[in-house]
C-alpha cells in the first residue's frame, strides 16, 4: 500500500481491488444483505442425512429382461471365447 | 504376364501367407496372463454381476491396475459386440457376467446373487441372477 501511495498518490487505497473489503461501497451493502438473508433459508432447506449402517446396494442392472440376456447368450459365450485372454 | 505382375502375385501371396500365420498364431496367444490367473486362483480377484472383474477386499495398486486394464479390454469388446446385436452396453455384459460366473473354477472369486458377497465358487452351481441363462 505504501508503494501505491508513493507511485499514485492521487488514488486512495479503498478504491484498489487489493485493498481488500468493499463491503462498505453501496454494491457491497447489497451483497452483505443478501448474505444475511441467505444464511437463515440455507440452514432452514437443510436436510439432515444420518449415514447407513446398511451398505447401499444400488441395482443398475434391474431394467434388463430375461429374454435380452437369453438373446444375447449364444453370442456372449463365444466373446468369452475368443477373449480368453481377459475373461 | 509380364515380370511385375507376376511379382505382384508372389507379394501378394506372401502377405496371405502372413495374415494366414497370424490367424492360426492368434488362439495361442489368447490365455491369461499368469498374473492375471494367479490372482485368479488366489481369490484376489473375481467375477462381478455386471460381466466385469472386480478386487477381492481391499486389494492393492498393481492389482486394481490390473483390474482396471482388463476391465477396459471387456468393456471395449462389449461395447463392439452389443452394437453388432442391437442391445445396450449394459445387457451385453451383464450377459457376458451370467456366464463369466458359471465358468468360475472351484476356488475362483465371484459376486452372489442372494448376498451380494463375494464368495468362493464351490463344486455345486454358482448363486447367480435368476435371469440368467
Amino acid at each position: 500500500m505504501t508503494n501505491v501511495k508513493l507511485t499514485t498518490p492521487a488514488l486512495r487505497a479503498h478504491n484498489l481491488p487489493q485493498t481488500g473489503s468493499d463491503m462498505g461501497t453501496k454494491a457491497g451493502r447489497a451483497i452483505k444483505m443478501g448474505v444475511t438473508l441467505l444464511g437463515p433459508a440455507l440452514l432452514a432447506g437443510c436436510i439432515k442425512l444420518e449415514a447407513p449402517t446398511e451398505p447401499i446396494v444400488i441395482e443398475l442392472n434391474i431394467n434388463i429382461t430375461q429374454e435380452v440376456i437369453y438373446r444375447l447368450a449364444e453370442d456372449a459365450g463365444n466373446t468369452l471365447d475368443e477373449n480368453s485372454d481377459i475373461f | 504376364m509380364t515380370k511385375s505382375a507376376k511379382n505382384r502375385i508372389w507379394l501378394a501371396s506372401g502377405v496371405a501367407a502372413l495374415i494366414g500365420l497370424g490367424v492360426v498364431a492368434a488362439p495361442a496367444l489368447a490365455q491369461r496372463d499368469p498374473a492375471y490367473a494367479a490372482a485368479r486362483a488366489a481369490g484376489q480377484v473375481g467375477e462381478k454381476m455386471d460381466g466385469y472383474l472386480g478386487v477381492v477386499g481391499s486389494g492393492n495398486a498393481q492389482l486394481r491396475a490390473m483390474v482396471d486394464d482388463i476391465n477396459i479390454r471387456r468393456r471395449a469388446v462389449y461395447a463392439e459386440q452389443a452394437q453388432a446385436k442391437g442391445a445396450t452396453l449394459e445387457e451385453y455384459a451383464f450377459t457376458a457376467g451370467c456366464l463369466a460366473i458359471s465358468r468360475t473354477e472351484p476356488g475362483e472369486m465371484y459376486v452372489a446373487y442372494s448376498t451380494g458377497q463375494w464368495t468362493a465358487r464351490t463344486a455345486s452351481s454358482p448363486d447367480r441372477d435368476p435371469r440368467c441363462p
